[in-house]
């Protein structure tokens, strides 16, 4: 498959297969990566690509199949091994420490190799601005944003002779025009010899920066190409297969009277690292889908916990259901008035993991007439939770299963067709498809503008800009507790979004302005 | 080399398996212990486990202890549903005892139906305010119930002491620690005629029944259970945290408090210093060995009272120290604890695993 060369490829896997109890993660996979070359490894979640790029990284080891390293083969032992050989790997998730500074976490990444700490500075700073990514190596890190976290990851790895650099979903947490700043730094990379593995399954993103994409789908490699060549529909087919269907383009509509008014909150966060909200205004209308977007950790947790009610705030009057104020009522009394809420975490506050599905239907459908006189009607209860499972597909044995052995994409599933089942007027979800495969993605998108097509008023917090270009009928962004002015959607664009995004409101209004416009 | 890999998921047979095992180690361990010490184990076995309930008076006994046991495990149960360490049953306990038969000496010129359950009721709101103490001090100072509960059982005790050396002490008792005997209107009758056997077993069964009911079948039970798996969970579906850890202590309290009053107003008559040989620990390793289900904890508590009255047997017959009670009580408590690990983790002998894998593999060459 791979065309012929004159040297060897940068990296070669033959055959790589991995097992674990009751699932083969890796299954026989072949991939090259060529010296000076972007390589996409596309796949959705569960397809086993972290367990390919850990396989390269030295932190799993095969059980069949062979590495070859320029042509040799070789048997990486560890990740300090991998980084001898100049292989380099930035996660998903971080770990550096907050009260650190960057030279510090570097050093410590590095251990021996580390030298002198000055030194290293010094090769911190020239390597940043070599690669046009400033940052400061006295900075601690606690006092950097996500984009510049993801720069000391990458930092971190050049500031060592680097031949491939892994980078797992780089730009989830980043903002559209990050997203392109990182983009040019890679292709620099790229021009200088170092292969990248990019890891991913933003199709736009894959297409615009890679010169060759390996599909993976349950464990195996179902297609290679040339991203430019493709479409996004055709690639998301080799990620999916035929028959899941795949998220379209549904129309916009206009709101009608207002349901949720959120008007000037402002709340301090209790966690020393949180971000306060600054007076925070906006409407959520009845039939309308409002998107707020954002990176993670510029306010939207202390946003969701005031709309929820779990967490109290000092003025009842900043937010307003249609018969009057809600800010001191409990989560209780304010689902009684109308409100569904879907959280960011589906195991651990969304559904209890150790109690069946039955039980987690009655986690907060009790309002819905489960519950008679104190007593759980169970059969009632068994039914609601039947007809959850069947409405929006959820792949269960049944309604005793728990729902710690539900796949992320089935639970999340289960829980917005939980929160819809109980036709609420108002449904706050965060984050609703995070994680989630494309199938089940598409499925809760249908979901969530067949409930706005009904009359009701959705607020949907997102990290995905695309998801959120494509349900919301309006959309604002998140920055530092501040919120953007808020614009139909299409009335404004990926790019001006991504500016908000990072804090550029533009003067012409106030957000307070926007809301009640 | 032994090791130890996850199952992935919770074996229910083991749940179950594992309160057995227990209890067939600690029989084992009780067996070498005994052989140690000079004993045939067999008939010292014999006399601890057996020779107790060998006749029906033996029997009717076992559930007079088991009574006071089973009242304070299934309280403990619900605390213990909603992950609320009430370690201080005993406290409460204690506390009921000594309100009840305070209210009990005031009435003691009283005749009629209704001084019965007013020393019963008395003595609940004795263990139940004992766990208000705590409760309140979780709730509001966020006081980790584990601490304030075993403080809460010394002062108990020594309010008790207090008592009936002091205000509640009998004027014609010769001075003895002791309070007068309470008048027939405010003790529990016998359950069977010619046996000591009293209502406090019926309280037990029929709290042994309501608990079933309050964690299966109601919706408040259903909240205690979210809030001690997932507090997070609770709190976004709107359930009252602060509201579910007052009525699980005030609970487990009454009814420790039951047990209490139950023991003074029963067995004893009166109230003397001694009214529990630490029935309030006991039901902890009681609620655990059941598996906080209220049949487990019937049958659990009824060996955790069998185990006192072996203890006693032992003594008398074989002249071995009462300490063997705990000894044995401690002894299943770890051995429980050491096979919960068995739930979540299967054991694996990679020395006995791998020459299976190469003769399996061996036989297959040899089939080709």
């Amino acid at each position: 498959m791979a065309e012929p060369h004159i040297t060897p490829p940068r990296l070669t896997l033959r055959g790589i297969t991995k097992i674990y109890p009751g699932c083969v993660a890796n299954d026989a996979i072949d991939l090259n990566i060529e010296a000076a070359e972007i390589h996409a490894l596309l796949g959705e979640n569960g397809a086993g690509k972290s367990t390919l790029m850990k396989v390269i990284y030295g932190l799993v080891k095969p059980d069949h199949g062979e590495l070859l390293w320029d042509g040799l083969p070789i048997d990486v032992r560890d990740p300090a091994h991998a980084r001898k050989l100049g292989i380099g790997m930035v996660f998903q998730h971080f770990s550096l420490f907050e009260t650190l500074t960057v030279t510090e976490n570097i050093a410590l990444a590095l251990g021996e190799d580390a030298g002198d700490l000055p030194a290293l500075a010094e090769r911190i700073r020239e390597v940043s601005e070599k690669y046009g990514m400033a940052l400061n190596p006295d900075r601690e890190v606690h006092s950097l944003s996500v984009g510049e976290r993801q720069r000391v990851e990458i930092v971190r790895c050049l500031v060592q002779p680097i031949k491939l650099l892994i980078l797992d979903e780089p730009t989830s947490v980043l903002t559209p025009q990050e997203v392109g700043t990182l983009f040019v730094t890679l292709r620099q990379l790229a021009e200088e010899g170092c292969s990248i593995l990019f890891i991913s399954h933003k199709l736009n993103e894959v297409r615009a920066l890679c010169h060759r994409a390996t599909i993976l789908r349950s464990g195996r490699v179902s297609g290679e190409c040339i991203p430019t060549e493709e479409s996004s529909e055709s690639l998301a087919r080799m990620m999916v297969g035929d028959d899941t269907p795949i998220s379209t383009d549904y129309p916009k509509v206009q709101g009608r009277e207002p349901f949720l008014q959120v008007r000037g909150l402002t709340r301090l966060s209790e966690d020393p690292f949180g971000v306060d909200l600054q007076s925070i205004s906006f409407d959520v209308q009845a039939g309308e889908i409002l998107g707020i977007a954002g990176v993670a950790g510029n306010g939207q947790e202390e946003l969701l916990g005031a709309l929820s009610g779990e967490d109290e705030i000092e003025n009842h009057d900043a937010i307003h259901f249609p018969h009057g104020a809600v800010g001191q009522l409990s989560p209780r009394q304010r689902r009684a008035a109308g409100m569904a809420f879907v959280p960011e975490e589906r195991l651990g506050r969304g559904a209890v993991p150790d109690m069946s599905l039955k039980d987690n239907a009655l986690l907060t459908g009790f309002l819905t007439g489960l519950v008679k006189r104190g007593l759980i009607a169970h059969g009632k209860t068994r039914d609601f939770a039947e007809q959850i499972i069947e409405r929006y597909r959820v792949k269960t044995p049944g309604t005793e299963t728990h729902a710690a052995s539900l796949s992320g994409g089935n639970l999340q599933k289960f829980i917005i067709g939980r929160e819809i089942m109980q036709q609420p007027k108002l449904l706050i979800a965060a984050h609703p498809t995070w994680g989630v495969d494309i199938g089940a993605a598409t499925a809760i998108h249908k979901a969530l503008i067949e409930l706005r097509d009904q009359g009701a008023a959705i607020l949907v917090v997102s990290e995905d800009i695309d998801e959120l270009f494509q349900i919301s009928d309006r959309i604002g962004a998140l920055c530092h507790g501040r919120l953007s002015p808020i614009k139909a959607t299409p009335q404004t664009s990926i790019t001006e979004v991504g500016r908000w995004m990072a804090g550029d409101f533009g003067e012409s209004m106030t957000p307070a302005e926007t809301a009640s416009a | 080399m032994i090791k130890l890999e996850p199952r992935g998921q919770h074996s229910k047979l083991m749940a179950w398996l594992s309160p057995v095992l227990a209890g067939v180690l600690t029989l084992v361990s009780g067996a070498t212990l005994f052989a140690l010490l000079g004993q045939d184990p067999i008939e010292a076995l014999h006399t601890l486990l057996i020779l107790p309930v060998a006749d029906l008076y033996g029997v009717s006994e076992l559930f007079v202890k088991a009574a006071p046991i089973l009242l304070c495990a299934i309280g403990l149960s619900v605390v213990f549903k909603a992950k609320v360490w009430n370690i201080g049953a005993e406290g409460q306990l204690l506390m009921g005892g000594l309100i009840g038969s305070a209210c009990a000496l005031q009435l003691i010129d009283a005749e009629g139906g209704w001084v019965l359950p007013v020393v019963l009721l008395s003595g609940m709101f004795g263990g139940a305010l004992w766990a208000a103490l705590a409760a309140w001090l979780k709730t509001h100072f966020n006081a980790n119930e584990i601490l304030t509960t075993i403080m809460l059982n010394y002062i108990a005790l020594n309010l008790l002491i207090w008592a009936v050396h002091g205000p509640l002490k009998d004027p014609e008792g010769f001075n003895f620690p002791e309070s007068a005997m309470f008048s027939d209107s405010a003790l529990l009758p016998t359950l069977i005629e010619g046996t000591r056997v009293h209502y406090g077993m019926l309280f037990a069964l029929l709290a042994l029944v309501a608990v079933w009911v309050l964690l299966s079948r109601s919706f408040l039970g259903f909240q205690i259970k979210v809030l001690g798996l997932d507090a997070r969970a609770a709190r976004l579906a709107g359930f009252r945290e602060k509201r579910l850890t007052w009525i699980a202590l005030l609970i487990s309290g009454a009814l420790a408090g039951l047990a209490g009053v139950g023991e003074v107003t029963g067995p004893l008559g009166q109230l003397v210093p001694q009214i529990s040989p630490g029935y309030g620990y006991a039901a902890i390793i009681v609620a655990f060995l059941g598996r906080l289900h209220p049949v487990g904890i019937l049958l659990a508590g009824l060996l955790m009272a069998l185990i006192y009255m072996g203890g006693e047997m032992a003594q008398i017959n074989l002249g071995l120290p009462i300490a063997l009670t705990g000894l044995f009580q401690g002894m299943l408590l770890f051995y429980l604890l050491a096979c919960d690990v068995l739930i979540n983790f299967r054991i694996r002998i990679p020395a006995l695993a791998k020459p299976v894998a190469e003769t399996i593999a061996i036989q297959e060459e040899t089939a080709r």
